[in-house]
């Protein structure tokens, strides 16, 4: 081959793919961490709903998964922000959003929003762990010659009880009410912090797929769903390790003669199991009703973008938006929760489930809405790199997916060494 | 205000503090609304003078003012171009981006490619289009292997008039 | 960058940009009306004389930077032809930045479609280039104020404070926007605000041998240019999003989105 000047390769393009007649500046953007974007905040905000559901309702039965998806939510938090940051060209200017933010943009809404969303869930979770940070630090400070570690966590949860360290009764509930409160104030913050996550998106006139201001709604909707589907998800794999370790063992905590045992832990699972789905199948209701309406009203009204939206929705996109988002995703769990004889087996396998519909949801939403030309005469297909060749095909690939994915749990590991999820107060409420 | 309740207030309090306290240091000062307000024009503004100063290649010289920029030097060729054929092509599409020419560069690199007169004499099959006034070949058949101003005058190319 | 630094930058560039300004503005008469507020630069394309010869995209690529081996552009040429039977073939192969010089369709995909002569009805080329919106979707959406309308009606973008997020780029209707291949940030058509503002013509406008493109201040209505606008059936793209484009067209046809 002769001398050949090489191709740059543009941002999008080495996923882009594209077909019949695109605008020559045309590329699929907006890849799989957009996709992941609004899915990690759909966790955050949905988490949050749950435990906030016994926090400022008071559903008894939901204690023990409440305190878990508290501190889940909050190692899901930075998680939240993880694909916007891997997403930006300039990932190192990302605090301008901060410093400069123009509130007629909805990304600019990311960095008040998110900063009051985390304030928020870290007060209540120092209301909540307060006690514990008290006891524990009164604890190590009347232990005989400390170990490195031992100084170090003595060290951290001094500072974490602020100097509050009055854990009288009356401090006690005073704490409680003002969880409450929190939780109260939480719960709309929650739902901003995901219903503008949806306006980014439903704001965008130029997209045809995208623009509807149903958009926030469907988008909360399915937060919560997701959110809750994870808490169970989690809850139960959690449970079942602890189980695991109780019966062998394992343990530290296993040999304590207050610990739980098997069946005290097995019964707690499925109480709390069975009354956490019966929410998620409200919201699930209505997360499709208004997909589905939004679908009828585009094919019924039938304006410009109709033509080439039924040809990507219908035609080109049919299997992953009919089959997996809405069959496998949302109609079979719906069965499988609703059917008579559920356990909580069947009940987890319905929560994957529905994870995978509403990921898929995202997914069909943010690569849906580029699968087709602004000049509705040519499409793009989006083909996700899997081999990282240099750092954006990581980036914005599947190992950086997958790297969003993995960092809650990891984070949920060291968050809990500090505010255990499973801890149970010995002598409060 | 006592209760131990408010302590996380202050710890947010301290945040917010620390975070405007950065902001002052890190947001250019000109930062501000244009004349069509926040929505439309928020921005720094020393970015307008920024691309003000982007450096100019181009000259200008499409048919009303080569005189002014080539013509300062060469008036004689000038004169002539503009009534040839080509003479509403600007000099630059062929010779070159001037720069500072003659200061930097010195002389300009001409393009006499095949497919710089292809752009516009193709034949395409276009009635309708202005393109089909334009007289096109076809680039597979006709002298593939020969450059066009071998042929043709690239100012004057009507070969009756050579 | 801290602030003094900062400070100290803009103003040798403010200085720098200021001094050929004023040594221009005794020599032409253009350059005081640039200095103008009252300016309003606006955009007429004609798709009646526009040949496909893609010389305004090899001038505007050329002029502002934008690496020619990379597939996006800031202006580009699109080709219309449609059939006798009724279809209609879109292509713009690489912006047209080296013209139109096949008459097979880009398909995309590394496919063709070659088209009978005999079975021609209309064709034409259409121009394209960002409309500077006088409500632009772009700036609206930008989180952190990196891109914005300048008081003379020139949408542009900070290079120093963009994020690089692609809201804006998904924002308009138009495709005008990309991510620049080498400062990685969202890059677009700038009316050549560096040439404009000292009274010259765009990169493209110059390069034009048709008169397909022109510019004019739409404020002036002395203003030959803007004297078309007015007087004749001029129309822009997509006024469905409100955007209010500053680019008008001649010869625009429904297909052209």
């Amino acid at each position: 081959m002769v001398e050949q000047v090489a191709q740059m390769v543009v941002h999008g393009e080495a996923w882009t793919v594209k077909e019949l007649f695109v605008l020559p500046n045309e590329y699929i953007y907006w890849s799989i961490q957009i996709v992941m974007y609004p899915f990690m905040t759909g966790l955050v905000a949905g988490a949050f709903v749950l435990s906030s559901l016994y926090h400022v309702f008071h559903v008894e039965k939901l204690k023990e998964i409440a305190k878990f998806s508290l501190v889940f939510s909050f190692a899901l938090l930075p998680v939240a922000m993880m694909p916007l940051m891997l997403h930006l060209q300039q990932p190192f200017r990302g605090i301008n959003v901060m410093m400069t933010p123009h509130f007629t943009s909805a990304i600019a809404a990311f960095g008040i929003v998110f900063m009051t969303y985390s304030c928020i869930v870290g007060t209540e979770i120092w209301f909540v762990y307060r006690q514990y940070f008290v006891s524990t630090a009164l604890d190590l400070r009347a232990k005989q010659n400390r170990s490195l570690v031992d100084s170090f966590r003595l060290t951290l949860f001094t500072a974490l009880t602020l100097g509050a360290w009055d854990i009288s009764k009356e401090a006690l509930e005073t704490d409680h009410k003002a969880c409450s409160k929190m939780a109260a104030i939480g719960i709309p913050v929650a739902c901003f912090l995901h219903g503008y996550a949806g306006f980014i998106f439903g704001s965008v006139k130029a997209n045809a797929l995208w623009m509807t201001p149903l958009m926030p709604v469907i988008f909360i909707c399915s937060a919560i769903v997701s959110g809750i589907a994870l808490c169970i998800l989690c809850y139960v794999v959690t449970q079942e390790i602890r189980k695991f370790m109780a019966r062998r063992h394992l343990a530290r905590w296993a040999d304590d003669p207050n610990a739980p045992t098997v069946e005290q832990l097995e019964g707690a699972k499925q109480e709390e199991v069975e009354m956490t789905s019966r929410y998620l199948v409200y919201f699930m209701v209505a997360a499709i009703t208004l997909e589905i309406l939004d679908l009828i009203f585009r094919g019924y009204t039938q304006v410009k973008s109709w033509d080439i939206l039924r040809e990507v929705i219908l035609e080109r996109d049919f299997n992953k938006i009919f089959i997996l988002q809405y069959g496998f995703g949302n109609a079979l769990p719906f069965f499988m929760m609703l059917l008579p004889g559920r356990n909580v087996r069947r009940t987890t396998i319905a929560c994957a489930l529905v994870l995978f519909g509403v990921f898929m949801m995202r997914w069909n939403v943010v690569i849906g809405g580029q699968a087709f030309s602004l000049s509705f005469a040519g499409f793009m297909h989006y083909h996700m790199p899997f081999i990282p060749h240099d750092a954006e095909t990581f980036k914005e690939g599947f190992f950086g997916a997958l790297t969003v994915m993995v960092t809650p749990f990891v984070l949920f590991y060291f968050i809990n060494k500090v505010t255990p999820a499973f801890h149970k107060e010995k002598d409060c409420h | 205000m006592k209760s131990h309740v408010w302590r996380t207030l202050f710890v947010v309090i301290l945040l917010v503090v620390g975070i405007m306290v950065f902001r002052l240091f890190y947001v250019p000062s000109d930062f501000g609304s244009g004349k069509r307000g926040f929505m439309y024009s928020y921005h720094r503004f020393s970015n307008e003078g920024e691309w003000k100063a982007q450096p100019i290649k181009y000259r200008d010289t499409g048919k009303q003012k080569m005189h002014e920029y080539c013509g300062e030097c060469h008036d004689d060729v000038v004169e002539v171009r503009t009534e040839d054929l080509h003479g509403t092509i600007a000099c630059e599409n062929c010779h070159g981006p001037a720069f500072d020419h003659p200061e930097d560069p010195e002389e300009l690199v001409i393009d006499r490619s095949r497919a710089l007169c292809l752009r516009c004499h193709t034949d395409l099959p276009y009635t309708t289009s202005e393109r089909h006034r334009i007289p096109g070949i076809d680039p597979k058949e006709h002298n593939v292997d020969e450059m066009c101003v071998d042929c043709h005058d690239p100012h004057n190319p009507r070969l009756e008039d050579m | 960058m801290e602030r003094r630094d900062f400070l100290k930058k803009s103003i040798i560039v403010v200085a720098g940009a200021s001094v050929p300004l004023s040594a221009l503005e005794l020599v032409d008469p253009k350059e005081v009306l640039a200095a103008n507020p009252d300016i309003h630069w606006a955009f007429l394309l004609d798709t009646h004389k526009c040949v496909g010869c893609g010389f305004c995209v090899k001038a505007c690529k050329t002029e502002n930077d934008i690496p020619f081996n990379a597939k996006v552009t800031r202006t580009w040429v699109e080709r219309y032809v449609y059939t006798k039977d009724d279809r209609r073939y879109i292509d713009s192969p690489n912006g047209a930045q080296d013209g139109y010089t096949e008459s097979r369709i880009d398909l995309g995909q590394g496919n063709f479609k070659e088209i009978d002569p005999e079975n021609v009805g209309k064709a034409f080329f259409v121009p394209k280039l960002c409309n500077h919106c006088e409500t632009p979707p772009c700036t609206q959406v930008c989180p952190v104020g990196a891109t914005y309308k300048t008081d003379d009606g020139v949408v542009l973008v900070d290079r120093t404070w963009c994020i690089g997020c692609g809201y804006c780029i998904m924002a308009c209707p138009y495709g005008a926007r990309f991510f620049h291949p080498v400062e990685k940030v969202a890059d677009k058509c700038t009316f050549c605000y560096h040439r404009i503002t000292k009274g010259m013509e765009t990169a493209c406008v110059n390069a034009c041998p048709f008169g397909a493109r022109k510019m004019c201040n739409i404020n002036d209505i002395n203003d030959p240019v803007t004297q078309i606008i007015m007087n004749q059936r001029v129309g822009v793209l997509k006024d469905e999003f409100g955007t209010k484009p500053q680019a008008f067209y001649i010869g625009l046809a429904q297909e052209v989105r």
